[in-house]
């Protein structure tokens, strides 16, 4: 089972298939799914979309509030739900409110002011440009019911899923056996038959006259030789072949303290390389980020939306405790920092041996090299691996293809200009500027 | 011309009979495998129970067993940081600038760190003062890496906490009941930590400081103090000398606190024809009388005379007669004619540690009027007073002191007197000493206050009056430090930070009103009326007038308590003097041999230069005491560099030894000699000063050591827990140092036994290439032409003389090199001092290996920098050559000597030229053709590459390299017991530069031409998008010459100062008829002299 669903909203269907594995989870399945629908229709009622309210939502609110948690301000669920219980309010309040807080303090209204003074006196962005469905939209969004259950859900699907995996090995085995059974009675079959001939007086025909193929290969002295010299040269290929590997770990894929999730990241989130490997623009080193570099952003995520919680399952990660890691790391507690801080011992993946030298700025800055030419879809890893092999034969064939990136360069442009025309080229490759000499990478 | 000299490196190779010269010239790698050893004894091999079969079992087990391990890669972690520091970026080096002061070396530096590690010291290039490193302070990075530093304040030999220490102490302080407390330090010319103990003094009453130099200038500063009121020292500018006599002044070394080599190479480079004459008057082989144009050996006690004589003959005051041999009373006069004909452009300077002589010095140069003397600014990096620190051991022994509060000082290993000393640090009720190591004194104490490193310290320097420096970290402390200055806040009960206080000090008294940060990030601060003197060329007089009143404000400031601490016993004058006006302050000295004209009157009239003309001349032999350029007093002895550094005169390692003359080591039947391996061996000989306990040292008999003279230098002998083992080295000359004078009336008597030296000076010899070095006199270089004195060697093509040059006769295709850069190095013998920064530099750039004492004594020095030293005849070859003709050997036994024993022998006074050379990246190489794996490959930029990991080790390279500048790693010399040296450890190794490689046993090694160093220009200005300017590249070497002989370039930048010199006339090539195109150029030495 790989690829399961976003969420059940989504993909009810899909929820169905999945639940044929255990009956007493898809019953659970089948109440909660009421429920939700019950719920659903409900929201409908309010005459706001909640889709598009969500998409506002992150877009519009979601840099200061959360749902269930004060953040810069305070928690949204319920929101209008809420005022109107304990304050009497309704949506012209805060709709006014959304548009323009400031003008609501300044005009005296007594709760604007008690709301901004609980909040330290931040005052709330105006919002003049959403219109009465937006915000009927973004209320409606506020208005859903949080999620918990399915996450619990989610992984007891999961576990049923899981169950079903061993019992295919089961089945597996079984076949197995049963191949095993079939042969047995085809020996005995044949045996019988055998003594059957016998008992007849029936002579098998044939399998003695004829020297045996077995024999007359090994007679056969050239197809000896022939079969010895194929055999050896596979077998060197593959000796030489493994010899080779040796010391690249090309794919090496190790369990990292922190599962840090490039996918999400660089992928899903769409963060340039080089925000957190800043290093890589001016140092040898790409560097890993510090811990800092994590908490710009982790200081207000401090966990991830229910969507991407669930694709973690299908890794066996949960991503908000691997956040929570970070905090013990970096020592924040929610609030601000302890001091009481662990180093992180990330796995190093790519190990260039000692005697080479190489420069991440020469090659992500003056070569304009984009940083997956050499490590690969890392916006589609979920666990960071080596792309490349990182051999000296890998790192020269490159150079022998690529053109030195020369526009705009005061640097290149008088020896680009005298080299090409030695060479008699339009371009030149980095071979020809010098690139494969042994003392530019081994010092 | 050149071609008329002969060269030699070692003086056994002017004995024409030398077996070990003759193997020398034809074996490129002195020892023999020594095959026949196991192969030649057949009864051995076959009772030996390794079988050739078990041989290959275990060949074959083990090359499976490393291929298996090698399946497995390592898991190698790596740790970002929990907050980075914005200034630090993992893989780009930071540099600060900062200040070593050490109490003997003062430098202003730039400090390279990577990853917040120090790992290269460089010279400040905006420092006018001081910005220059030495050797020593090159090396100086690796002690803060030292393992055997004190990690922790300790008490009786066990750690305790700064908490511990500061209570115990200060109850201790508060509990004396008026008995003294002396604080014992270097020298400190630093206004905070003075202001500081001025408050110091202020709140415990009865304290007295005094200021202790190992090697002591005391009578420079007394003689100074005398007549300017201001204990220090006088300024010279060398560069404005042009005719510079000196009198046993080492001043290319460690005299007066050094520093003046790179203002004295300026002048040396003939200009317009023109360049300084330089006569030096000494006894032992200086780097100065190295580079003199003319040398004149004489005796200690001769100096003097020679100085009275020099300043009667330029003053026409008559001191007397002077009991000068002819010969010598000569050479005097003329350099008296050439000093009284330079006038204001010549310049006098002395060594000698004696009141009178240096009285007579300033004479002479006020006479003079000499520009290159600099009286106003004083020198003030030396403080100590010899009577202070008598007075104070007399003050311990008879239990007057209550406590001693000792720092950067180590007494018990430099004072003659130490168990004095240690007899008087029993009796006191406090002992703290603020080291870094549990050296000879602080084990000694009873508390041992931890010290940081420079590297980890807040300070300030006043360098020379008006010339400040800054030291501040570059590193946290890597142990549990506390600085001496820290300290004192504590004791005086002051808040804050030692940094604080420095500030407040600097805003209030030195900066004003310019930015501390600036001066924090230059490293240097010169008052504004200083910046003035250090730029004006000409005449100074009006500029003198205002500084000198700014120097009194500011002595007022800074040095009015100090100075009456350390000048205990010396009357000080302290009224202010008018331009050479001289004052009749006696001051009482008590200095060993002269304590019979110890009384000085400093009247013009020359009251010390008659007093000079009564020296006696000892009749025994006369010991100098001296300082290695290498170990200087001592402190860094734990210094595998430093050790391992070969001595630029005597080229000798890991030892000190006793120098003696040809005719007196013969008189004393006291020998030096090469064994088989190349190895030089030497008779020891028992050195005793006035029938006191003798010393054995080993003897290196020295070239141009005046007969009747001996030299020895400081630094070396040390015990305790500050070294290690192999660290022990030496000799303590300390002894010997009674009354601290220099010079010693001893006893040399010839001891058993014999010494092994790892002298490298055999090494690698020129392979009967004379011509190896070009040299020629300033009147041929002026008058003819080039091809007169710097020949383009010619070669036969069908019987015409070709310049090896020429297409024509080369058997190698020219690569065209015309584009991108093209590297060049050019090395001016000239301006080459020989003082070995470059060495140090080179070591800390590329992490050189340290290979020992019996590695080095093999020939398997690693160094990749080397500083030839060879010695020629003063005079031309010719007029002598008909009389050497005659000898079957010049001396030893053939007993030539001993018939000839008046006739001058080319070692008792040889002209001396350095030259450095590493790898000369031939652009046509022969190493490269020879490797069977090219590993060694050309590179279009003119570097010679080598792979390292591509090696195999065949040594082919070695053997075909006409330069023998290939060095092959014998061992692994890094994480190994066996080289229990700084790569041995973990601390030890924090000083590597991440960007070369450490190579391993097996294969060979070379300079890169710093390959790291152009690569990352390049990168930089790739980056910029701009063309590199000239200038911009530099190899580690071409960096640390402060005196501007290694100038590194593109050679296809045509406006560039390496354009310029690779066309100009004095440039050659090393051994320029093999063809190779080396890429490294010479500039051929051009001696101030009318003889070539």
């Amino acid at each position: 089972m790989k690829k399961s669903y976003q969420s059940l909203e989504d993909n009810p269907t899909n929820n169905m298939k999945q639940v044929i594995y255990c009956s007493l989870t898809s019953k659970m399945y089948r109440l909660c799914l009421v429920l939700l629908l019950t719920f659903s229709t409900s929201l409908i009622a309010q005459e706001g979309d909640p889709v598009n309210g969500k998409s506002l939502y992150n877009s519009n609110c979601a840099a200061c509030h959360k749902l269930d948690k004060a953040m810069t301000g305070p928690a949204l669920r319920n929101i209008e739900a809420r005022l109107a219980d304990e304050q009497g309010l309704g949506r012209e309040w805060l709709s006014a409110w959304i548009r323009n807080s400031s003008a609501l303090i300044k005009s005296g209204d007594a709760y604007a002011n008690k709301v901004f003074n609980d909040n330290n006196g931040i005052a709330m962005t105006a919002f003049p440009q959403l219109s009465d469905q937006d915000i009927s939209d973004i209320l409606a969004y506020t208005a859903e019911e949080k999620k918990e259950p399915i996450v619990a859900q989610n992984a007891v699907a999961d576990a049923g899923a899981q169950e079903g995996g061993v019992s295919n090995d089961l089945i597996l085995g079984a076949l197995a056996v049963l191949f095993g059974l079939l042969a047995m009675a085809l020996v005995l079959v044949k045996r019988t038959l055998d003594r059957f001939a016998d008992a007849k007086g029936i002579d098998v025909v044939g399998q003695s006259k004829r020297t045996p193929l077995w024999k007359a290969f090994a007679q056969n002295q050239f197809l000896v030789l022939v079969t010895a010299i194929v055999f050896l040269l596979a077998s060197g290929y593959f000796v030489y072949g493994y010899f080779m590997q040796v010391g690249i770990d090309q794919g090496y894929e190790p369990v990292q303290p922190i599962h840090y999730s490039h996918r999400i990241h660089a992928g899903d989130n769409g963060i340039d390389c080089k925000y957190c490997h800043s290093s890589a623009r001016v140092s040898k080193t790409s560097g890993i980020p510090s811990l800092n570099v994590c908490m710009n952003c982790h200081k207000s995520i401090s966990e991830v939306a229910p969507e991407t919680l669930a694709e973690g399952t299908e890794y066996g990660v949960d991503y908000n405790a691997e956040i929570q890691k970070l905090y013990e790391a970096v020592g924040w507690d929610g609030t601000g920092y302890t001091g009481d801080s662990k180093p992180v011992k990330w796995i190093r993946i790519h190990n260039l041996p000692d005697f080479a030298y190489f420069n991440h700025s020469q090659h992500v800055v003056v070569g304009g090299i984009e940083c997956q030419t050499c490590h690969g879809p890392v916006e589609e890893m979920e666990i960071m691996y080596q792309h490349a092999p990182l051999t000296m034969g890998w790192c020269i064939n490159c150079h022998r293809e690529t053109d030195v990136k020369v526009k705009d360069n005061a640097y290149y442009t008088k020896i680009h200009e005298e080299l090409s025309k030695k060479y008699g080229v339009d371009k030149l490759t980095v071979a020809q500027m010098g690139g494969l000499e042994c003392g530019k990478c081994h010092y | 011309m050149s071609s008329n000299k002969k060269y030699w490196k070692s003086v056994e190779e002017l004995n024409e009979n030398s077996s070990i010269v003759e193997a020398l010239q034809q074996n490129e790698f002195v020892e023999e495998i020594p095959t026949d050893e196991f192969l030649g004894d057949k009864d051995s091999l076959g009772s030996s129970s390794t079988s050739r079969r078990d041989f290959l079992k275990y060949v074959g087990f083990s090359t499976a067993a490393a291929s298996l391990a090698a399946c497995e890669g390592p898991v190698i972690k790596s740790i970002p940081y929990i907050v980075q520091p914005t200034e630090i970026v993992p893989g780009v080096a930071n540099y600060y600038a900062t200040t070593i002061a050490d109490g003997y070396d003062f430098a202003s530096v730039l400090v390279k760190t990577r990853e917040g590690r120090p790992i290269k010291i460089e010279n400040n290039t905006d420092a006018g003062t001081n910005g220059v490193a030495n050797a020593r302070v090159n090396a100086s990075v690796l002690g803060l890496y030292d393992s055997l530093r004190v990690k922790s304040p300790m008490k009786g030999g066990s750690s305790i906490s700064w908490e511990t220490f500061m209570s115990e102490t200060s109850s201790k302080l508060n509990g004396l009941n008026g008995k003294a407390i002396v604080l014992l330090t270097q020298s400190m010319p630093s206004p905070s930590t003075n202001k500081l103990i001025a408050e110091f003094k202020a709140k415990y009453g009865n304290v007295s400081h005094v200021a202790y130099d190992a090697v002591s200038e005391s009578a420079t500063l007394d003689a100074y103090q005398a007549k300017y009121g201001t204990r220090g020292m006088a300024n010279y500018d060398f560069s404005k000398a042009m005719t510079i006599v000196s009198v046993g002044a080492d001043f290319l070394g460690d005299w007066q606190g050094g520093g003046f080599d790179s203002a004295y190479a300026k002048k040396r480079i003939p200009d317009h024809g023109k360049m300084s004459r330089h006569i030096q008057f000494e006894s032992n082989m200086s780097l100065s009388g190295a580079n003199a144009d003319k040398r004149v050996p004489l005796t200690p006690s001769q100096q003097k005379l020679a100085l009275a004589k020099l300043y009667s003959s330029i003053t026409g005051n008559s001191v007397g007669s002077i009991n000068l041999p002819e010969a010598l009373a000569s050479a005097v006069q003329s350099a008296a004619n050439e000093l009284s004909k330079a006038g204001s452009n010549g310049v006098v300077v002395s060594g000698i540690q004696d009141v009178n002589a240096q009285t007579t010095v300033l004479e002479i140069n006020e006479f003079l009027r000499s520009k290159a003397f600099d009286p106003k600014t004083t020198i003030k990096t030396r403080q100590g007073n010899n009577n202070a620190v008598t007075q104070l051991v007399a003050d311990m022994k008879a239990g007057k002191v209550g406590a001693i509060i000792m720092n950067g000082v180590n007494p018990m290993y430099t004072l003659p007197n130490a168990s004095d000393f240690k007899e008087g640090l029993s009796k006191t009720e406090l002992s703290v000493a603020f080291s870094m190591k549990q050296d000879e004194t602080s084990t000694n104490c009873q508390y041992i206050a931890a010290a940081p490193h420079y590297l980890e310290s807040w300070g300030d320097v006043e360098l020379k009056s008006g010339h400040y420096s800054m030291m501040q970290p570059t590193i946290r402390p890597l142990f549990d430090t506390k600085q001496f200055q820290e300290v004192l806040m504590g004791w005086t009960n002051k808040s804050g930070s030692y940094r604080d206080y420095l500030k407040s000090v600097w805003t209030q008294d030195i900066l004003n009103g310019s930015s501390f940060n600036k001066a924090v990030q230059d490293g240097v601060f010169v008052m504004p009326a200083y910046r003035s003197v250090s730029g004006s060329t000409g005449s100074s007089s009006t500029i003198e007038t205002t500084s000198t009143e700014l120097k009194d404000k500011k002595d007022r400031t800074f040095l009015g308590g100090v100075i009456h601490d350390v000048a205990v016993g010396v009357g000080i004058k302290d009224e202010d003097k008018n331009e050479y006006v001289t004052s009749t302050t006696s001051t009482n000295v008590s200095n060993g041999d002269v304590s019979a004209v110890g009384s000085v009157s400093a009247l013009s009239g020359g009251e010390a230069a008659r007093a000079l003309a009564k020296t006696t001349v000892a009749n025994g032999m006369e010991l100098s005491l001296y300082t290695k350029t290498g170990m200087g007093d001592g402190q860094q002895a734990n210094n595998p560099w430093l050790q391992e550094f070969p001595d630029p005169i005597t080229r000798t390692t890991w030892d000190n030894y006793l120098t003696l003359s040809q005719a007196d080591a013969d008189r004393l039947d006291i020998k030096n000699w090469n064994v088989a391996n190349g190895g030089l061996n030497g008779s020891y000989a028992k050195v005793s000063v006035n029938g006191a306990e003798a010393i054995t040292v080993p003897v290196i008999i020295q070239p141009g050591q005046a007969k009747g003279s001996a030299g020895l230098s400081f630094g070396f002998g040390r015990t305790s827990k500050a070294l290690k083992e192999e660290m022990k080295t030496g000799v303590n000359a300390y002894p010997l140092y009674q009354n601290f004078s220099s010079v010693q009336d001893v006893t040399i008597e010839k001891a058993s036994g014999e010494h092994e030296f790892a002298c490298v000076q055999l090494h690698n010899t020129l392979m009967g290439r004379g011509d190896i070095i070009k040299e020629t006199n300033l009147e041929i270089f002026n008058t003819k032409s080039k091809e007169h004195w710097n020949a383009i060697p010619v070669v036969s093509l069908n019987h015409i003389e070709t310049p090896v040059t020429s297409p024509d006769v080369d058997l190698w295709d020219e690569f065209d090199r015309s584009i991108g850069h093209h590297f060049n190095l050019s090395i001016d013998l000239n301006a080459c001092t020989g003082c070995g920064a470059c060495v140090i530099a080179c070591h800390a750039e590329n992490n050189v290996p340290v290979v020992g004492k019996t590695e080095m004594r093999r020939s398997r020095d690693m160094h990749w920098l080397r500083i030839d030293r060879y010695y020629s005849h003063q005079d031309t070859f010719e007029a002598d050559d008909a009389k050497k003709d005659g000898f079957s050997g010049l001396f030893g036994d053939n007993g030539s000597l001993g018939g000839f024993g008046e006739m001058e022998h080319p070692a008792d006074n040889p002209q001396v030229a350095f030259q450095p050379v590493m790898c000369q990246h031939c652009n046509h190489a022969p190493c490269e053709t020879v490797c069977p794996v090219a590993a060694t490959a050309h590179g279009r930029q003119g570097q010679n590459h080598m792979a390292y990991n591509r090696c195999v080790g065949t040594r082919y390279c070695a053997n075909n390299c006409p330069y023998k500048v290939r060095r092959f790693n014998w061992f692994l010399y890094n994480k190994n017991d066996e080289f229990d040296y700084y790569m041995n450890d973990d601390l030890g190794r924090m000083v590597l530069n991440p960007d070369v490689v450490v190579r391993s046993r097996g294969v060979m090694e070379k300079c890169s031409m710093c390959i790291q160093k152009t690569q990352k220009t390049i990168l930089d200005a790739k980056r910029d998008g701009r063309e590199v300017k000239d200038g911009e590249f530099q190899t580690a070497c071409s960096a640390a010459c402060g005196n501007g002989a290694m100038v590194f370039g593109d050679v296809n930048d045509k406006h560039s100062k390496i354009t310029e010199l690779k066309e100009d006339d004095r440039m050659y090539h090393l051994l320029e008829s093999v063809g190779t195109k080396p890429n490294v150029i010479y500039q051929t030495k051009v001696r101030n002299t009318s003889k070539a």
